[in-house]
């Protein structure tokens, strides 16, 4: 019969309609069920598999439960336990970044030599496309994803271009969003720092063994078991060798010997150095929250 | 082929080359070590060949048409040869199923090839981009203009002296970004300035876009008898809602039926391939996922199988079920994505469109907690897949699959597929008979729809879909209902692949870079901490699979460097196309609109 089709389909429309509106008319509905409700009135929903009907969240007031691996833009972490930057300014996440918009510049001391820390690093994040490359291979767990989408602003250029404080978060806050990664990540470096233990204190044993067997090849050496392997007109012929190149050295670089003494200072200096660290870091801090206040004052005008 | 050709035929053609004994002389050579039979063809002999292999080897699709510039080529496969260009073929059959035939047509610069179009109507859209991005033209193609760049675009975008404004560097890493760090800002670039070149002798200001192209106004205007009437030409798009994008139909209108459509694109064209040419062989992946963004997993999928080709890696057995668990929920959501869309072009505004989507949501949730985004996953690695499941993902896969999908597909089965309007609008229109079609190098549902069984999953298995039982259905009408229902049928086998993916999903590794090691990658190849960056063995490697637009097909060379030397997408949605003009001629204009829809074009994939 002509219509049947139409009517058949109305009666499925009408279905819909019925579940989803007796289920949103019920005390606490169905998609409220397992969703976090925040100080202001705010809820995270978390949207099960099992909902039936239609669902809008209503946003902003309420948002979605993001999953762990959820990936936006990328975050550079502080170690609060060490207080110092994890980056050490290899760039291997900007060689592996599919649109190059990371940069870096590594820092130098004052002398000019380079080290393991960025002087600068800049993300242009309008042109990221959150692909994670740069998580996923930093030797050094130092760059994560983070969850924070809402980045709208009026001007691309300069406010979409993040900064090395804009990036940086303390490491609590990468264990909050990424609490399982967090855990394993931790578990691993645990483990190779007592890796690290352990191989020294073979290293410490071994190379005791070897004073010890030394001090009995000595010993034995009376009857001319160990020979040198060169004789002593080699050896000296090396030992003046050495010398000469240690003599063009100093005359070379008279600057060699005030990096000596900066190393040998730093373990001195080492508290003042935390407490400066401590304060940059709550620098920081205020920083990012200054700037993203004023994000959002911006957005929100 | 005339008996001229063959007595012109030069009389040192090697016998023991592939074809020489029906078309003397058309086969010059072979790669040596190659994966599929790669032949060159002398170009005088293509068309003959071509003829030859359509009918008596029953080689009865041309999948690829595209060109390789050796211009800047490194390896050592292409000692001696002077021609700059290679044309590269790939034909299928559709009948015997199984791989490729693959021809090399070297043409040195300047000089022409024989267009395929008059054996292959398929050939169309493909050699207009090869004309346009490399410049090469073909002989006897009937509408042969630029097709995803325009008229006044300067150089030809894909040839290797050519370079994009904001030039950096040839290839991926920029040595600018570190440890100095000198990044040049775009905005300090002048943005309308100079960069803005045009061809020796174009002057943008007297020029006009031509309204009317072939074969648009050639066409044949019947008119009512003593009537005085007139044809006219109406642009639907390129904004326009029914276009899906960023496309424009061009139309030549006799009342409301049309007389010819000719589709215009490009508008969102951003040399995708190029950008691939400059990546990294891993950057080039989270790009792929915007190419056909409903489905960023096969197109994943699609793309780390061609690079594995080429670095001969054995994916691990988890790796494979959950491949193809990803691929195959991509294909439910762009089925019941379609079907929505096409009942939006019938004038069932959102209705359907929600319906459809909502199962879409859950699927999306869950690629979400996998891969971290909805969209653009980018979740394959050459050798496996970037992560592994979450705890519980298999628990809601599972109910996802049982429960929640075939309810949801028979709801949308009830609900449209006896809908009396959507009967009269799509029973007999757009149809095209399954012969025509495969002549126009289409692919996907859409000749199942016109009753080939033709489904790569089948015809040449990838991944592990040897082992799943599911059928291909077809249905014989070739109209958009059937275009309709055929989606339908086959997010139904998805779902019967689905369930028994998940069923057998063994435990185990999820890429093969944690324990193997390779020659050519350093150490670890693409492991999390390991190494970033590989070179493949030099040579070439086509791999396609069955996204759920058709066809999507990958084409690689490879240099033996970091970089992919050539890299082509063999998309879908833009060889689709072809079949549009022709679908549409006869019908009333407000069916070009569900015509289109039914073919199921994402313009980031026509445009690349």
């Amino acid at each position: 019969m002509f219509g049947t089709g139409l009517l058949k389909g109305l009666g499925v429309t009408l279905k819909h309609f019925t579940d989803t509106f007796t289920d949103d008319r019920r005390k606490e509905p169905s998609r409220y069920e397992g969703s976090i409700k925040l100080d202001d009135g705010r809820r995270i929903i978390d949207q099960p598999i099992t909902q039936e009907g239609l669902l809008t969240i209503q946003y902003p007031e309420e948002r979605r439960l993001l999953p762990e691996r959820f990936r936006y833009i990328p975050m550079l972490l502080w170690d609060t336990e060490i207080g110092e930057d994890r980056c050490t300014a290899c760039g291997i996440c900007a060689k592996v970044c599919p649109p190059q918009c990371i940069w870096i510049v590594r820092d130098s001391d004052e002398n000019g030599k380079p080290i393991t820390r960025p002087a600068e690093f800049y993300i242009d994040v309008a042109v990221c496309m959150s692909c994670s490359f740069c998580a996923e291979f930093c030797p050094f767990d130092a760059i994560k994803m983070n969850h924070d989408y809402e980045l709208a602003v009026y001007d691309r250029y300069p406010q979409l271009v993040y900064d090395k404080e804009e990036l940086t978060v303390p490491l609590e806050y990468y264990a909050a969003l990424w609490p399982t990664q967090f855990a394993e990540e931790q578990a691993h470096r645990a483990k190779e720092k007592e890796e690290e233990l352990r191989r020294n204190e073979e290293k410490k044993r071994a190379a005791a063994a070897k004073a010890q067997a030394k001090a009995a090849g000595v010993a034995e050496a009376g009857d001319g078991a160990a020979k040198p392997k060169r004789s002593k007109e080699e050896l000296d012929a090396l030992k003046a060798q050495a010398a000469a190149k240690a003599a063009a050295k100093k005359e070379g670089g008279a600057d060699a010997g005030a990096v000596e003494t900066g190393n040998a200072e730093a373990p001195v200096a080492e508290d003042a150095e935390a407490a400066a660290k401590r304060a940059r870091l709550e620098e920081l801090k205020r920083k990012a929250a200054e700037k993203a206040a004023q994000r959002k004052k911006e957005g929100g005008a | 082929m005339s008996e001229a050709t063959m007595v012109a035929a030069p009389p040192v053609a090697d016998p023991s080359l592939p074809y020489n004994d029906t078309v003397a002389g058309a086969v010059v050579g072979t790669w040596a070590d190659d994966t599929d039979q790669a032949l060159f063809v002398a170009p005088d002999k293509l068309l003959a060949l071509l003829t030859h292999l359509r009918d008596a080897e029953q080689y009865d699709l041309l999948s690829s048409v595209t060109c390789v510039d050796y211009s800047a080529y490194k390896g050592k496969a292409r000692a001696g040869i002077s021609e700059r260009f290679d044309v590269v073929y790939h034909l299928y059959s559709t009948k015997k199923g199984g791989g490729p035939v693959r021809l090399h047509v070297r043409v040195p610069d300047g000089d022409t090839v024989p267009s395929a179009t008059g054996v292959y109507p398929g050939a169309n859209l493909q050699e207009r981009e090869v004309y346009d991005l490399f410049g090469i033209t073909f002989e006897g193609h009937p509408n042969l203009r630029r097709v995803l760049t325009w008229e006044g675009f300067n150089g030809h975008p894909l040839r290797k002296d050519w370079q994009e404004a904001y030039f950096d560097e040839e290839t991926k890493p920029f040595k600018n970004r570190h440890p100095a760090g000198s990044y040049q800002w775009h905005e300090d670039k002048l943005p309308w300035g100079d960069n803005n070149t045009y061809p020796a002798g174009w002057d943008p200001d007297s020029w006009e876009a031509p309204v009317s192209y072939v074969p648009v106004s050639q066409a044949p205007h019947r008119g009512f008898g003593e009537l005085d009437t007139q044809s006219i030409v109406i642009n639907l798009g390129p904004h326009h809602p029914s276009t899906h994008g960023v496309f424009r139909m061009l139309t030549r209108m006799e009342g409301e039926t049309i007389l010819a459509l000719e589709p215009e694109m490009g508008y969102l064209h951003r040399n995708h391939e190029k950008i691939g040419e400059r990546n990294t062989w891993l950057m080039n992946m989270p790009f792929t996922d915007r190419l056909d963004y409903i489905n960023s997993m096969s197109n994943n999928l699609g793309y780390a199988l061609a690079v594995e080709k080429l670095l001969d890696i054995e994916v691990p057995e988890r790796a494979q079920y959950i491949r193809v668990i990803m691929a195959e929920l991509t294909r439910i959501i762009n089925h019941t994505w379609s079907i929505g869309f096409i009942l939006n072009d019938l004038g069932a505004l959102q209705t359907p469109a929600l319906y459809a989507i909502e199962e879409r949501e859950m699927i999306l949730d869950l690629f979400e907690e996998v891969s971290g985004a909805r969209l653009m996953c980018n979740y394959m690695r050459f050798g496996g897949v970037v992560r592994d499941l979450t705890p519980g993902w298999e628990e809601r896969a599972k109910y996802l699959v049982h429960d929640r999908l075939p309810r949801a597909l028979d709801q949308l089965d009830e609900l449209l597929s006896g809908n009396e309007i959507v009967k009269a609008r799509g029973r007999g229109v757009g149809y095209l008979s399954a012969q025509d079609l495969i002549a126009l190098s289409v692919t996907g549902p859409m000749i199942r729809a016109a009753g080939v069984p033709y489904d790569i999953r089948k015809a040449e298995p990838y991944c592990i879909y040897d082992r799943f039982d599911f059928d291909i259905p077809t249905l014989a009408e070739s109209d958009i209902y059937a275009r309709y229902y055929i989606r339908l049928l086959e997010a139904r086998e998805s779902v019967k692949i689905l369930q028994q993916a998940l069923r057998d999903l063994p435990p185990g590794q999820i890429n093969a870079y944690a324990s193997a090691t390779l020659s050519q990658g350093f150490g670890t190849i693409m492991g999390g901490k390991g190494g970033y960056t590989f070179r493949p063995v030099e040579g070439e490697a086509y791999a396609r699979v069955e996204a759920p637009k058709g066809e999507l097909g990958y084409y690689i060379v490879s240099d033996n460097k970091t970089n992919a030397y050539r890299y082509h997408v063999r998309s879908p949605s833009y060889i689709n196309l072809n079949a549009l003009g022709p679908m549409s001629v006869g019908y009333k204009i407000a069916d070009a609109v569900v015509i289109l829809g039914a073919i199921d074009i994402v313009l980031g994939e026509v445009d690349r």
